[in-house]
C-alpha cells in the first residue's frame, strides 16, 4: 500500500452524493483536506504491515459462529411501529420515493 | 415514452443479431427462521408481526448466521456443480431505499459461498429435436430479502406518482440466495426458450433439494433476465438490459422475445440500447423502461464487520454432497426409460404435475401404466373441473394404488372405480370403506345376474328372437339392461356369457 494517499474534492462530492448529503464548496474543500489527513494516518499502517500479514476484516481469528434454525419471539407490530415517525395500516409510512413524473 | 417503429420481426432480429443471455435468479429459502435472527418466515402474516430489533435494524442489535441457510446454500451450489468456498465473508451493500431498514443489505460480494458451476438444460427446437444447452453458473451467494413496499396515492399503486409508501418488514431478513449465470452465448432463435427452460430446470433442482418452495407466484423464486444483442458474428458484446419481475416461466420467454424485438429495432434504426432496468408487463407482454443504471449506483461494498467468516468444513460439504438427491433431469430420463414411455408421454406426466404422484403410486404397489392412467385421466379431469392441481386433490397415491389393485383383481370395473374416487374425494374414507358403504363392488355372484337376465329377457322378447335367430350382436341390448338393473356393478363379459348360456346360443 502506498503512503501517498490523497482524496480529491470530486471524490468527496461523489461520496456526499451517495450519502445524500448536501455540501457547499467550502465544506467539500475542508472535508477533502481532513479526510486526506485521516487516510494518510491509516496508510502508515501499511508501512509496518509486511507482506506476510494478511488484510483482515475482523480482529478475532474465528469462523462459523451461527445459530440453529429456531424461531424466537420478536416484537409486536405495535412495539415495532412505536418509534416510527409515521405509520398507517400497521406499516411504516415513508415519504414519496421518486419525485415527479 | 417514445416508441420505436417496429419494423423488424423476431425472425428478422435473429437473422441480423446474436443474443447474449444472462440470468439472476433469487430464491427464498424455506427455513423456519430468518437469515440473521430468529423471526419466523411464514408467507402472508399480518404486516410487521414477524420482526425483531435485528431485522428492522435497531441500534445495538447484532446479526447471527442461520446455519441451516448456509447448509441449504451449499446444497444448491453442489446441485449446480459449483465449487464451495473453504472460506468466505458477508459484505454490506449500501443503498438508500426504504425496503431495507438498515440502509444496507447484508449480502456477499467478491467471496460468494459457491462459484463456477453449470446446469444442463434440455430445450426443444422448432423441429421437435432436443438440444442440450449448458448454462454456466458464475456464483451462488447468500443475502437477506428486503421488506415489501405498498405505494399509496397516484392511480395504479405504482411507485411513479405515488404520494407515499407503506412498508412491511416481515420479509426483510428472510434468507435469500442469488444464483447468477455467466453470459450464455449462441442460443440464437432459441434464446427465449432457453430462458424459460433454464428457470424451469433451476426450479426443479432447488425443489428436489427441499430447501425452498420455489413458488414464482408468491415471489419465492424471482428471475431477472439480462439480454443484449450483437451484430451476427461480432466479437463485441452489445449493451444489455435487465428485465425484472418476470413472474412465470412463460413470462421469461415472452420478456426475452419482446426485448430481442425491441433492441433489434433500436439498433437497426441507428440508435443505441440504454443500459437500464426494465419491467415486464404481464398484460401486454412488453417491457417498459425502469431505472437507468448510472454510476450513482455505487454500493460501497465492504466486509460486514458484525459477522465473522463462514468456513464450511470439507467433511460437512462431502456429507451434503453424498446426500444430494438424484438430479431432476437425470431422474426423469431414468424413469422414462424404466416406464418405456415416448418423449411425448413422459412430458405429459411432467406437465400435468403428476410425476411425484405417479412415482409414489408405483411405490405404493401399482404398476406404472395404471398409476399414469388414473392420475392423467380421471383425476386430471376432476382437478381441471375444480380448478385445482392434482397434488391438492384429497386422494393419496396409496389410495390410487389400492384402487388400481381392486380394478386389477376384478373387484371394480373402471366405472365403479370412478365412483370410488368420487367417494374418496368426498371424504368418505379409504377406497375399501367407500366400496362397502356405497355397495360398489362388481357383482360376481351369478345369482343376482341371472335374475336380472331373466327380467331383461322377459321384457325384450323381440331382441331375444333376433339373438336366437342368428344375430348375437343384438345381445348388447340385454346386457345393457342388466347393467342398468345392477347399477353398473355387473361384469359385462360375464352377463354376456350367462345370457348365451341361457339362450343356448354360441356366438360367432
Amino acid at each position: 500500500m502506498s503512503s501517498q494517499t490523497s482524496i480529491s474534492t470530486e471524490q468527496v462530492a461523489h461520496l456526499a452524493n451517495l450519502a445524500r448529503m448536501t455540501l457547499t464548496d467550502d465544506e467539500l474543500t475542508r472535508y477533502a483536506d481532513q479526510l486526506d489527513h485521516i487516510l494518510h494516518a491509516v496508510a502508515r499502517v501499511g508501512e509496518v504491515a509486511a507482506d506476510e500479514v494478511p488484510a483482515m476484516s475482523h480482529p478475532q481469528p474465528m469462523v462459523n459462529v451461527w445459530r440453529e434454525d429456531v424461531v424466537t419471539p420478536g416484537l409486536s407490530a405495535e412495539d415495532v411501529l412505536a418509534g416510527a415517525p409515521a405509520a398507517e395500516d400497521e406499516r411504516f409510512r415513508v415519504p414519496r420515493i421518486l419525485d415527479g413524473e | 415514452m417514445t416508441t420505436t417503429d417496429t419494423t423488424l420481426t423476431f425472425d428478422d432480429a435473429i437473422a441480423a443479431y446474436d443474443p447474449l443471455l444472462g440470468f439472476e435468479v433469487h430464491v427464498e429459502l424455506s427455513t423456519n427462521s430468518k437469515m440473521f435472527c430468529g423471526c419466523p418466515t411464514e408467507f402472508g402474516a399480518a404486516p410487521n408481526t414477524q420482526v425483531c430489533p435485528t431485522c428492522v435494524g435497531l441500534p445495538g442489535s447484532m446479526p447471527v448466521v442461520n446455519r441451516t441457510a448456509v447448509e441449504s446454500t451449499i446444497k444448491i451450489g453442489l446441485a449446480l456443480n459449483c465449487e464451495i468456498a473453504s472460506w468466505c465473508r458477508f459484505a454490506r451493500k449500501n443503498y438508500f431505499y426504504p425496503d431495507m431498514p438498515k440502509d444496507y443489505q447484508i449480502s456477499q460480494y467478491d467471496e460468494p459461498l459457491c462459484s463456477d458451476g453449470y446446469l444442463d438444460v434440455d430445450v426443444v427446437d422448432a423441429d421437435g429435436n432436443h438440444q442440450n444447452v449448458r448454462v454456466e453458473i458464475e456464483r451462488v451467494h447468500m443475502e437477506e430479502d428486503t421488506g415489501k413496499l405498498l405505494h399509496t396515492g397516484g392511480d395504479t399503486g405504482r411507485i411513479h406518482g405515488a404520494d407515499y409508501s407503506l412498508v412491511d418488514y416481515n420479509r426483510a431478513g428472510v434468507p435469500l440466495i442469488e444464483i447468477v449465470t455467466k453470459p450464455v452465448p449462441g442460443t440464437g432463435a432459441l434464446a427465449p426458450e432457453v430462458g424459460r427452460a433454464y428457470v424451469q430446470a433451476l426450479r426443479e433442482v432447488v425443489k428436489s433439494l427441499g430447501v425452498s418452495d420455489v413458488r414464482m407466484e408468491q415471489g419465492s423464486l424471482r428471475c431477472d433476465a439480462n439480454i443484449s444483442l450483437m451484430p451476427k458474428g461480432s466479437p463485441v458484446w452489445g449493451t444489455r438490459t435487465e428485465t425484472k419481475n418476470v413472474n412465470s416461466f412463460r413470462s421469461v420467454e415472452r420478456a426475452l422475445r419482446s426485448e430481442i424485438i425491441r433492441q433489434s429495432n433500436v439498433l437497426s434504426s441507428g440508435g443505441t440500447v440504454v443500459q437500464e432496468t426494465r419491467h415486464f408487463q404481464e398484460t401486454t407482454g412488453d417491457t417498459t423502461s425502469g431505472r437507468v443504471k448510472s454510476d450513482a449506483e455505487d454500493y460501497r461494498y465492504f466486509p460486514e464487520p458484525d459477522l465473522i467468516p463462514i468456513a464450511p468444513e470439507k467433511q460437512w460439504v462431502d456429507e451434503l454432497r453424498a446426500g444430494l438427491p438424484e438430479a431432476p433431469g437425470l431422474r426423469i430420463a431414468r424413469l422414462q426409460q424404466e416406464w418405456d414411455l415416448s418423449d411425448f408421454d413422459m412430458q405429459s406426466v411432467v406437465n400435468a404435475g403428476a410425476l411425484e404422484l405417479v412415482v409414489a403410486t408405483i411405490e405404493a404397489g401399482a404398476d406404472h401404466s395404471a398409476a399414469r392412467k388414473w392420475w392423467l385421466g380421471e383425476l386430471t379431469r376432476i382437478a381441471n373441473s375444480q380448478g385445482t392441481s392434482l397434488a391438492e386433490l384429497a386422494i393419496t397415491p396409496a389410495q390410487v394404488a389400492r384402487l388400481a389393485e381392486l380394478v386389477d383383481s376384478g373387484t371394480l370395473n373402471d366405472k365403479l372405480a370412478r365412483k370410488v374416487i368420487e367417494g374418496v374425494l368426498a371424504g368418505e374414507g379409504e377406497p375399501d370403506a367407500v366400496i362397502e358403504s356405497r355397495g360398489l363392488a362388481v357383482v360376481s355372484d351369478d345369482g343376482p345376474l341371472l335374475a336380472a337376465i331373466d327380467e331383461a329377457v322377459a321384457a325384450n322378447p323381440d331382441v331375444v328372437g333376433r339373438i336366437t335367430g342368428g344375430k348375437p350382436q343384438a345381445a348388447g341390448v340385454i346386457v345393457g339392461a342388466v347393467m342398468k338393473a345392477t347399477r353398473g356393478q355387473a361384469d359385462a363379459g360375464r352377463v354376456r356369457e350367462l345370457l348365451f348360456e341361457k339362450l343356448g346360443v354360441t356366438p360367432e
